[in-house]
Order: structure tokens, then C-alpha cells, then sequence
């Protein structure tokens, strides 16, 4: 397939002004004979189906939680970063694109990134427009905070719920949206596939989550929403119902993936602490402002912290990166942290965990101002732990927290199927090969508020659609994959849950696509992940029925697509020889142990091919030009 | 250590129910309740008995989405919490313990543990917003906004839309959810212009929604696991009071209530 | 937009009942420092109801009025809001503990009833004299009040109810100021006191003639 990009011509900073004049516009009166399917009431999906039905557009709204406004989003904690330069320390749009670009390590589109930086300024407005509490200094101006990855302030936060204060942003003018009755809202409804007419996206089909029954919604264009698969790992810092369904059945219609292997590990989330460990929590990056990351010296010294005097501490990261410090990014802080681990430095009962340390912000700036910034965060932290953070370091230790790639898109974020549109984490678009902290907000925002409203009018008033309803074959055959797919998972009653093959799996991907990889770690992924998938098919136990609501249906469903989805990691991970942000590759390093980038044969985006279940997926390779941004080694030392 | 679970199992919508006892054992202190949960489901799965279905999402505390009746306390014993941040140490070792779903004729049983709170939708689809559609923004420090309003306004903003006012509320009341939302955007500059057309429509649906009226128990305000004060539903009170004297729809000018 | 009504909706209704309950107890305060003149001997007390009756009497009849149309609106909206609350949970919880609700915010209803009932016959009792417990004579409400309260069970009645009331206003005047929408600081250190000394006083004030004169301490 040919990776058409569509990056507009001209200087950078007037691609995205002169394309929003090239492209054509729907007039208002006809707005309203198109339907538009939003998959998703995150920040992206939320803010985009608000804004479509804003413009006129029939909206119909899918997620699967009870209400639009669980989305995962809501979880965000640190902040959204906006290039307005408020602080006046030399912050600008260019900054934070060149930031961006050098932050995901050369593997992002220069124009894409261009266009959420320039972006990011209008957000910050309308959130401020809607009613969002962002942190305000006396004076009643916006505060800012810095962030892992950058050395300016440009991150607007709200208290520790910045990504549930926008997200409740967006879910407000959404309601109001649904209560004029421009979009229809389905909550508690899974999208189980994709129906594609003639080459182009033309519905979707669904499971009611509470009668179980298989429904088809044709549109005019679909738009996904649905997120990031870090759950393929089954212990992340992802909501439970975080899942790559949506995108993984889009795959299998057509839809390249692209990036798939470009997974990041958070530097800070709280050491799991056994095998019931449902989940891990992140404590916010925004807390390496105020906190020095530590390990003993001496490896095996389980004398408790405030026993070990400081000539006996290693600061590791202000040792390795004194420009930086604890501020050094994400893979870089997480694969640190694992270093002093595997020493056999590690703290905590399991050994895996580093100290990140208060004492000295709190005899700096006092106890209160501690509790001001990071107040319900400690308590996060004391109410899982049981331990006090005032008085004793956090132990953190690196979790999968945000995966870069997803189904590639245009610059118009259209995927490879025509009409198919994706948005937020669910796309790769701008982070390259690691995202820097607060961006993600910023990406779904700008996607949804900003780029699809205009981007979908260009497709649907370029094209000419054949109407078509829910009656088409299409929509039946999907219907009835779907529904076949329910019956051989519920018709199974093996002897194994749903959880214990996803635990395994998960902790495959741990070992051998996580943090650090090789080839010869990938390749025996390669044979366990099939073996475990057969025996999935063969052995799962997925109780009760299709009729009812289902957890362990709904659960089932999307483990099977994380099996898939795993394989597809792990053979990127292997083709890509190259290490560059989240992907290590142990063979590619520098004599220092830094991650060693190869542009010469991989500063391309890898866009996997669905091939049919027996053949191997195909690759094709966009070409990634740096015309801004000098291809140079990232350092934070 | 090892409780004694009395779980609420109903088969769907409008089916009769029932307290089922349940065994938990060699359940690790360090476990979250939601994790002791899932250890039970698995055993009931692999017995082949249905699992009990309850909503869960984030299991962090802020998508609102746990909602269960603890030993008659929404959310369990501790203040402040969600359900999903309730720890196993929270619970003497061979303890009994009562599971129930959110008792509110709004919030009908779906299955199990999981009830439709869709009527917090509705009500905030009623007026819980500020008018203002995608792209006209003016630059956002050009409001400003004391500290003490924004910090306000944050305090009730922190409500999670879990339901557990209405579920502890003797008279079945979702005041404090109501005056949560409209507190927040009454306390900002920008919420002003809507601001009693507002209140009055969120408290009408609030009330169409079948939820009873607020006697000021104050069991709300403890339930909640954002601690959200009552005192919101005074300054809801006192809006609507206002609406309702002066039949004015909107009010002029700036200003942080 | 819908009108802010105070009978469309809960919030009204609970306005409602907040301005009418006031209302009384502004008349019960007046009230309670009538009969203390008691104390002072028969014709104090005479002359203050002559004069009530006589002179004032549009004053009073004003009064009777605004009292009348007070406890109406006030009984009318707490059944009504009874109501609808009692409809809001048709299904109880099988285990249920309160953590914060006070023995006052529990017994507003039944309290309520009591009080309805109570005024009722007070009224018969006192102002039409249509229930004598004991002979009394109209215009002589010293002789009255003595006559009636040498009797045990009506000093009884009288002594129930006014317990009834102090705890209707041992919650209902902290929360009157909350539904009328003042509301200062989260934990409000100082309303709950004050409501519940005041209760207290009326409480007192009230109870203490019966009991006196039950006792014989009156002169
Ligand atoms: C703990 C945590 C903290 C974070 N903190 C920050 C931060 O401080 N700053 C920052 O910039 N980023 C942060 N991130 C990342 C950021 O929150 C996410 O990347 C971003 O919110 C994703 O938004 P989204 O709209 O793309 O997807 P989501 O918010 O995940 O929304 C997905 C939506 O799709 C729906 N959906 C999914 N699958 C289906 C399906 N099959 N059918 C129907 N509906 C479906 C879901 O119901 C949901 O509504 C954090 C992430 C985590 C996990
Ligand atoms: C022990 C307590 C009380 C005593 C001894 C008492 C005594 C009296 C007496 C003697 C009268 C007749 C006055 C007259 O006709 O001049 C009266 C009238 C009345 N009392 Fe009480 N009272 C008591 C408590 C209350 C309470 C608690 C209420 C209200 C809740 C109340 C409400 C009234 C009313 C409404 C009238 C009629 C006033 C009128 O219209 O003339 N009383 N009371
Ligand atoms: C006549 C019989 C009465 C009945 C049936 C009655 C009933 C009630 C009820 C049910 C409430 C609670 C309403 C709610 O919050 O849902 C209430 C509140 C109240 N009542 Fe009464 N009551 C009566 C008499 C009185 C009297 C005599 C007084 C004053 C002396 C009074 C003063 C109040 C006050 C101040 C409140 C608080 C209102 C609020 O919380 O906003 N009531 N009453
Ligand atoms: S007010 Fe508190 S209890 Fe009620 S919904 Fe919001 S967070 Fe839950
Ligand atoms: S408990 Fe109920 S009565 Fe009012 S104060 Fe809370 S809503
Ligand atoms: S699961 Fe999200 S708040 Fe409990």
C-alpha cells in the first residue's frame, strides 16, 4: 500500500494556515445530512464529537463505560502543555515543536508536531472558556509548572486532575450537545468491528454491553477515539477497560498500524506488590520537580531510608544527566531506574523499586507548600501504601504508562482506509518514538477541538458517498464475525480465566518487549505468544452469556485482540535494529549504555499491513524528513 | 487473612434479587477490595458460577465508576476514598462484610453490583456546562480569576460523578452532585452569565430524574470521596433562591459568587 | 428556561419550609415570653391577653393570619417533600449505617406530626376552650393555665410536646440558614451551637410553666 502523509507545501509555520484555506468546507445547510460516528468520549473522541455537532454534523457517540465521562483521560494527573510562554522564559511555539521532535527521538513527522504546538495555545483558551479550575497564581494569572523532557515552565495543570478537569471540559459541551440532540450518545456499548463499503469506512458494528445485542450504525465517516493498548502488558498504569479492540479490528478491515512497538514506560508508579496486583499507579512525572530520585550506594542495603547517610546515597540521575537531572525524560529516567535495579541496588521488599525523595523540598520550601502542589498525590500514595511520604521517600518504579504507536494517519488524521479517521492515543501521529510528559492532552485536544472538525468537512465534501444503511451485506457479515467470535469464546469452558492468560502474556511482554529488548528475547516472544494464543482458544473459561452484561465476555474479547496485537509488537520491536525513545534495543547502545539511533536505515515509520490470519503482516516504511529539527544524538546530560 | 463477603446478586434489570454469601480467603491486607474481588470472581469462574459484576475503571479514584455499598457505608469505612482505593487492612481479619449496589430509584440495578447513572448525565446535560463552543475564545489570562475563586470552584470541580451522595442520602437526594457542578461554574467569572438559568434547570431535572429533596442530613458530605462540603448546596440553595425572586435569567457582569 | 418556582421543585419546596418555619418561630419566641409572665402573678398575665384580645386585637388577628398561612405552606411542603423522599429509595439496603444524620434531622417528620397534632389541641385547649381538661373560664388565662397544668396528664401531653419541639429546631434552625443559602466556611464552627442553645432556651422557657405549676411554684 502507498503511505500517502498529505503534508501540505510551504514553510512550516503556514502548512496547517494555507491547508485549512486549500481544503474545501461543507456548507451549513448540509452539515446535518452527514453522520458522523465518534468511537470514544475521551479528551479526543469527547472534544471531536462536541465540536462536530457544534458545526452542524449528526453525531453518534460510542464508549464503553456508563458514562462519557469515565474515559480514561479522566486519570491524567500532571498537566497539558501549551506553548504561551505566560512565564516569559523563553518559551514560543518553536520550542515546544523542537522539544517535541527531540523529545520522540527523530521518529515523528515534523509537521504534525509543528501543528499541535502551534495548537497548544488555543487549547489552553478554550479549556480556560469551559470552565476548567487551572492552578492560578495570586494575581488570578495562570501558574505553570515544568515537566520531564523540557527546561521551560509550560505545563497548566489543575491541582493532581488536570486530565479529569479537561476531560469534564469536553463531557460538558458534549452533554449540552446531546441534550440539543446533535449527537446521540451510546454509553455502555463496545465497537466490535469496523464495516467498510467500496474501499471506504461506512459504520460500525457494536455490542450492547447490558442486553448484549449486536448492532450496525452506518455513517458517512467514522472517527476513532478509543485510546492506547498499553493493557497488551496486563499490569500498566491504563484504566482496566483500556483496550486496542477498536483499533485492532480496524486493522484486520484494512487500517495500517503503525509504530506498534513504541511503548513507554513511566519512571514513577508505585512498586507492585504481589500477584493480585490488578494494576499500577502512576504518581505524576510533575512530582520529579520536588523530588531527588536515589538508590544506596551499596547494592543489598535494606537499612531503612532516613538510616542511610547521603555520602551513602547515589543520586544517579543528577550524577548522569546534571543538566537535567531528575527531570531527564521518561525512557530515559525508566531504563536508569531499571539499571540500578538489575545492580541489585533496587529498594523495597521486591528489590524493584529506587527512592524519590521530598526531605529536601520540604526543608526548602516547607511542608505546606509541599501539600499545595502534590497534596492529593501523596495521599494517593499513603492510602495504597500506607506509608507517609511527608516523612518517608516514595518508592517508584518504571510501569508501562502510554503506547506512541496506533493506526497511522495523514495529516488530515485519516488512516489508510479512506473515511476512517483516528484521533488521540489511538493514532501514532505526533510523538515519534517517546512522548514527553503533558502532551498527550495537548494531542487529543488539538486532534479533537481543533484538526478533525476541519479535516472531516475536506473528506466529505471531496467525496461522493453512495448512501448506504445498516441493511447493506456488508453490515451483516460483520455482524455475524462479530457474533461468531461471542459464541467460540463463551462455547470454550476451558479450565483457565480470562485474567491468568492475560497475566501470562503480559508478563511476556514484560520480560522480553519492555523496558529493554533483544533479538534473542524477541524471537522466543515470538514463539510463546502464538503457543499461549492457541491455548487461549483452546482452554479459555469465559463464564455466563451473550445475552446479559458480560465482564468476563467483554474482558475475553479484548484479550484475544492483545494476543494478536502482542505478536505485531514484537515483530517491530525485531525489525526495528535500532534503539531510539521508548524502544531499547540492548544491541544498539552507546559505550555509555544511552540508546543508539540509527537514521541512516530506520528514520522511517513502520506501517504494518494486515495480511489474513495465516500470512505475515506486511511492512511499508514512511520516510521521515527533518528539515527543522537537526538529526543529532539526544543528550540531557 | 480471610473475610465473609453478603453480596447483592441480581440477575438484570428489574429481576428479583438477593444477599449471596461469598468466602474470601488468604486474601493479602496489601490487596485492594476490588482486587479481593477479582480473587473471588476467579474462583466463582473456574466453579463455574457466574462472577459478580461490578463497574470499575481506573481503580485510582477518579473516574467515578466504583460504586458499591460497603457494611452500609457508601465507598466503605474510610473518608474519602473511592471504593477501588479501599485496602483489605482496612478490615479485621475473619470479618463479615455486606456488599450492597446504590440504593436510589434514579440509579435502577443493571446486574449485580452495577446501577444506570445515566440521570447524572441528564443533569448535567440540563445546564451543567458554560456556552461556549470550540474556537471563540479569547486569550485565557485575559480572565482573571482570584486564586481563592479558582481553588474554590476546583474543590467542587473534584467531583467524580460516582453517585455515592445519592446512595448515602437518606432521602435518596443527588443535592451534593448537583451543587458540586453548580458551585464550580458559579464561582468562576466565566460561569456567570448562565449562571441561574442553570441552577434552575439542573435542580428541575434533578428533580424529574426522581431523586427526593435535601433535608440537610449531611450523610453526603461524609460519603463523598472527594469530600465535597455541603456547603455547595447551601450556595446552590442560595442561587436558585435568587432565580426564583428575581425571575431574572442571567446576571450581568463579572464577579465570583 | 423552566421559572425558578418555589413549588416546581425540592429546593422551593425546602425554601418554603425554611421561610414559614421561621415564621413560627419568631411567633413561638413571642409566645414563650407571654406565658414567662406567669410568674409574675395573675393580673400581669391577664391584662397582657386582655390587652391582646382587646386593644391589639387587628394586630392579632394579623398575626393569626400570617401564622395560619405559615403552618399551612409549611405542613403542605413537608408532605409533600416527605413524599417524594420516601419515593427516591424504594428499596432499602439490607445493611445501612448513618454516620452523620442527628437524632434531630431523623425526627424532623415525626416530630413534625407530633407538633401538628399538638397545636391542634392547643389551640381547642387554650384559645376556644373547647377541650377543659379542667373548668376554665374565658379571659382568665392564669386560672386557666393553673387549673389545667394541676393535672398530670395534661402536663405531660405538654411536656412531650415540647421536647418534640426542641428537637424540631435543634436541626431545623441550623439548616433553615443553609437552605436560605448562607453558608460560611467548610465546617461552620459556629452555627450548630448556637442553633442548639437557642432550641434549648425555647425548650425551657416553655416547659418550665407547666412543670411550675405542676409543682406549685407559681404564685
Ligand atoms: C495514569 C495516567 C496519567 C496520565 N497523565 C498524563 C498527563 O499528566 N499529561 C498528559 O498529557 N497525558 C497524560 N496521560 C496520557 C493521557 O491521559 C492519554 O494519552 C489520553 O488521555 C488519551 O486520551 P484519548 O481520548 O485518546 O483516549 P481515552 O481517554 O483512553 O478514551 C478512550 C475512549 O474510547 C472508548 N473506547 C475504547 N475502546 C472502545 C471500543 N472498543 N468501543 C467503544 N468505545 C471504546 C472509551 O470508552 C473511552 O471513552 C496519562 C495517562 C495515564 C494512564
Ligand atoms: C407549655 C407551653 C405552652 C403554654 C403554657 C401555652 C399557653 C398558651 C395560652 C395560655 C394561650 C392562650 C392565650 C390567650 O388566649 O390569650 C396560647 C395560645 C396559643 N399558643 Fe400556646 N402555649 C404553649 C406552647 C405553645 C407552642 C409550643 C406553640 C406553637 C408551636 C403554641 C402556639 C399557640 C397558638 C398558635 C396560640 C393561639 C394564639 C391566638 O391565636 O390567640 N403554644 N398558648
Ligand atoms: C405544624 C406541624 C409541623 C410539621 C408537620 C413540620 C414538619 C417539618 C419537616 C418535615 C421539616 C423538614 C423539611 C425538610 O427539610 O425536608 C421541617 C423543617 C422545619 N420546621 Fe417544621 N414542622 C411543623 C411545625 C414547625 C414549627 C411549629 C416550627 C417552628 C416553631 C417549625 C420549624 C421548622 C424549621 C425552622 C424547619 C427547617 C426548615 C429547613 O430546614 O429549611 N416547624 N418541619
Ligand atoms: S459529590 Fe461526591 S459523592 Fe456525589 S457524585 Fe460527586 S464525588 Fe460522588
Ligand atoms: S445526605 Fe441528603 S439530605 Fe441533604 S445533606 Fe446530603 S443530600
Ligand atoms: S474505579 Fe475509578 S474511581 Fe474507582
Amino acid at each position: 500500500m502507498e503511505l500517502r502523509a498529505r503534508v501540505p507545501e510551504g514553510p512550516i509555520e503556514q502548512k496547517w494556515d494555507s491547508h485549512r484555506f486549500d481544503m474545501k468546507l461543507v456548507n451549513p445547510a448540509n452539515k446535518r445530512k452527514y453522520t458522523v460516528i465518534v468511537v470514544g468520549s475521551g479528551l479526543a473522541g469527547g472534544a471531536g464529537a462536541a465540536t462536530l455537532a457544534e458545526l452542524g454534523y449528526n453525531v453518534k457517540c460510542f464508549c464503553f463505560q456508563d458514562s462519557p465521562r469515565r474515559a480514561h483521560s479522566i486519570a491524567a494527573q500532571g498537566g497539558i502543555n501549551a506553548a504561551k510562554n505566560y512565564q516569559n522564559d523563553g518559551d514560543s511555539v518553536y520550542r515546544l515543536f523542537y522539544d517535541t521532535v527531540k523529545g520522540g527521538d527523530f521518529r515523528s513527522r515534523e509537521a504534525n508536531v509543528y501543528r499541535l504546538a502551534q495548537i497548544s495555545v488555543n487549547i489552553i483558551d478554550q479549556c480556560v472558556a469551559q470552565g476548567v479550575p487551572f492552578a492560578r497564581e495570586y494575581g488570578g494569572m495562570l501558574a505553570n509548572r515544568s515537566f520531564g523532557g523540557a527546561q521551560v515552565s509550560r505545563t497548566f495543570y489543575a491541582r493532581g486532575q488536570t486530565g479529569q478537569q479537561l476531560l469534564l471540559g469536553a463531557y460538558q459541551a458534549l452533554e449540552r450537545q446531546i441534550g440539543k440532540g446533535m449527537v446521540t450518545m451510546y454509553p455502555r456499548t463496545e465497537m466490535l468491528d469496523l464495516v467498510v463499503i467500496d474501499g471506504v469506512a461506512r459504520g460500525i458494528v457494536t455490542r450492547n454491553l447490558i442486553t448484549g445485542a449486536i448492532e450496525s450504525h452506518a455513517a458517512d465517516a467514522v472517527v476513532l477515539g478509543t485510546g492506547g493498548y498499553g493493557n497488551v502488558f496486563y499490569l500498566s498504569t491504563n484504566a482496566k477497560g483500556s483496550n486496542a479492540t477498536a483499533i485492532w479490528r480496524a486493522y484486520k478491515r484494512g487500517a495500517a498500524f503503525a509504530n506498534p512497538c513504541f511503548t513507554q514506560i513511566h519512571p514513577t508508579c508505585i512498586p507492585k506488590s504481589g500477584e493480585y496486583q490488578s494494576k499500577l499507579t502512576l504518581m505524576s512525572e510533575s512530582l520529579r520537580n520536588d523530588g531527588r530520585v536515589w538508590v544506596p550506594l551499596a547494592r543489598g542495603d535494606k537499612r531503612k531510608a532516613d538510616t542511610i547517610p547521603e555520602s551513602e546515597r547515589d543520586y544517579y540521575l543528577e550524577r548522569m544527566y546534571p543538566s537535567y537531572g531528575n527531570l531527564a525524560p521518561r525512557d530515559i529516567a525508566s531504563r536508569a531506574a531499571k539499571r540500578v535495579c538489575d545492580e541489585g541496588r533496587g529498594v523495597g521488599p521486591t528489590g524493584l523499586g529506587v527512592y524519590l525523595d521530598f526531605a529536601a523540598a520540604i526543608a526548602r520550601v516547607g511542608e505546606d507548600a509541599i501539600r499545595e502542589r502534590y497534596g492529593n498525590l501523596f495521599e494517593m500514595y499513603q492510602r495504597i501504601t500506607d506509608e507517609n511520604p511527608y516523612k518517608v521517600p516514595m518508592r517508584i518504579y518504571p510501569a508501562v504508562h502510554y503506547t506512541m504507536g496506533g493506526l497511522w494517519v495523514d495529516y488530515n488524521l485519516m488512516s489508510t482506509i479512506p473515511g476512517l479517521h483516528v484521533i488521540g492515543e489511538a493514532n501514532f501521529s505526533d510523538h515519534g518514538a517517546n512522548r514527553l510528559g503533558a502532551s498527550a492532552l495537548m494531542q487529543g485536544l488539538a486532534d479533537g477541538y481543533f484538526i478533525i472538525s476541519s479535516t472531516i468537512a475536506d473528506y466529505l465534501a471531496a467525496k461522493k458517498l453512495a448512501p448506504v444503511d445498516t441493511t447493506h451485506a456488508a453490515f451483516r457479515e460483520a455482524e455475524s464475525r462479530v457474533a461468531e467470535m461471542t459464541r467460540k469464546l463463551l462455547a470454550t469452558k476451558g479450565t483457565r480465566t480470562v485474567d491468568s492468560f492475560h497475566r501470562e502474556l503480559g508478563s511476556i511482554m514484560w520480560e522480553y518487549c519492555g523496558m529493554a529488548r533483544n533479538e534473542a528475547g524477541l524471537k522466543i516472544a515470538l514463539e510463546k505468544i502464538p503457543k499461549l494464543r492457541a491455548e487461549f482458544w483452546r482452554d479459555v473459561n469465559v463464564p455466563g452469556s451473550a445475552d446479559t452484561l458480560n465482564q468476563a465476555l467483554e474482558k475475553a474479547g479484548r484479550v484475544a485482540d492483545f494476543f494478536e496485537l502482542a505478536e505485531l509488537m514484537c515483530r517491530d520491536a525485531l525489525e526495528r535494529k535500532e534503539s531510539c525513545g521508548g524502544h531499547f534495543r540492548e544491541e544498539y547502545q552507546t559505550p555509555e549504555g544511552e540508546a543508539l539511533r540509527d537514521d541512516e536505515h530506520f528514520a522511517y515509520v513502520s506501517a504494518w499491513e494486515y495480511a489474513g490470519d495465516k500470512a505475515a503482516p506486511v511492512l511499508n516504511k514512511e520516510p521521515l524528513d527533518f528539515e527543522y529539527v537537526h538529526l543529532a544524538q539526544r543528550s540531557y546530560k | 487473612m480471610n473475610v465473609t463477603l453478603r453480596v447483592w446478586r441480581q440477575a438484570g434489570p428489574g429481576a428479583p434479587g438477593k444477599m449471596v454469601e461469598y468466602k474470601a480467603t488468604e486474601i493479602s491486607p496489601e490487596a485492594s477490595f476490588l482486587e479481593m474481588l477479582d480473587v473471588v470472581n476467579e474462583e466463582l469462574t473456574l466453579a463455574g458460577q457466574e462472577p459478580i459484576a461490578f463497574d470499575h475503571d481506573c481503580r485510582e479514584g477518579i473516574c467515578g465508576s466504583c460504586s458499591m455499598m460497603i457494611d452500609g457505608r457508601a465507598h466503605g469505612p474510610n473518608q474519602g476514598t473511592a471504593t477501588c482505593q479501599l485496602h483489605m487492612r482496612s478490615f479485621e481479619d475473619g470479618a463479615t462484610i455486606f456488599v450492597e449496589p446504590w440504593r436510589v430509584r434514579a440509579f435502577p440495578v443493571v446486574k449485580d453490583l452495577c446501577v444506570d447513572r445515566s440521570a447524572f448525565d441528564r443533569i448535567i446535560a440540563a445546564g451543567g456546562f458554560i456556552t461556549a463552543a470550540t474556537g471563540g475564545a479569547q486569550d485565557a489570562n485575559d480572565v482573571l480569576v482570584p486564586k481563592l475563586s479558582s481553588d474554590l470552584a476546583m474543590d467542587s470541580a473534584a467531583c467524580i460523578g460516582c453517585g455515592a451522595c445519592a446512595a448515602a442520602c437518606p432521602n435518596g437526594s443527588a443535592s451534593l452532585f448537583t451543587a458540586a457542578k453548580v458551585t464550580h461554574l458559579a464561582q468562576l467569572p466565566q460561569g456567570q452569565p448562565e449562571r441561574y438559568r442553570r441552577v434552575v434547570e439542573m435542580v428541575a431535572q434533578h428533580d424529574s430524574e426522581g431523586f427526593g429533596g435535601c433535608t440537610l442530613h449531611g450523610e453526603c458530605q461524609i460519603a463523598c470521596p472527594k469530600e465535597i462540603s455541603i456547603d455547595t448546596i447551601a450556595r446552590m440553595n442560595r442561587d436558585y433562591m435568587v432565580a426564583a425572586a428575581t425571575m431574572r435569567e442571567e446576571k450581568v457582569g463579572g464577579g465570583s459568587g | 428556561m423552566r421559572t425558578a418556582s418555589l413549588w416546581s421543585t425540592t429546593v422551593g419546596k425546602k425554601i418554603v419550609m425554611a421561610v414559614s418555619g421561621l415564621i413560627m418561630v419568631g411567633f413561638v419566641i413571642a409566645h414563650m415570653a407571654g406565658n414567662l409572665q406567669l410568674f409574675e402573678g395573675a393580673d400581669r398575665i391577664n391584662t397582657y391577653s386582655a390587652f391582646l384580645h382587646g386593644p391589639a386585637n387587628e394586630v392579632l388577628w394579623i398575626v393569626r393570619v400570617v401564622l395560619l398561612v405559615a403552618a399551612i405552606a409549611h405542613v403542605v411542603s413537608a408532605y409533600q417533600l416527605t413524599v417524594l423522599d420516601r419515593a427516591a429509595r424504594p428499596v432499602p439496603y439490607v445493611k445501612r449505617e448513618l454516620q452523620a444524620a442527628t437524632i434531630g434531622s431523623r425526627t424532623m417528620r415525626i416530630g413534625g406530626v407530633i407538633l401538628a397534632l399538638f397545636i391542634l389541641l392547643h389551640i381547642l385547649h387554650f384559645t376556644t376552650l373547647t377541650l377543659q381538661p379542667a373548668p376554665l373560664t374565658e379571659g382568665d388565662v392564669y386560672g386557666n393555665v393553673l387549673a389545667s397544668f394541676r393535672i398530670w396528664w395534661v402536663t405531660a401531653i405538654y411536656v412531650i410536646a415540647m421536647i418534640a419541639l426542641a428537637l424540631h429546631l435543634y436541626h431545623g434552625l441550623w439548616s433553615s440558614v443553609r437552605t436560605l443559602g448562607f453558608e460560611r466556611g467548610r465546617l461552620d464552627p459556629f452555627k450548630r451551637p448556637v442553633a442548639i442553645a437557642l432550641a434549648l432556651v425555647i425548650w425551657a422557657g416553655f416547659t418550665i410553666v407547666p412543670v411550675a405549676v405542676f409543682f406549685h411554684l407559681v404564685p
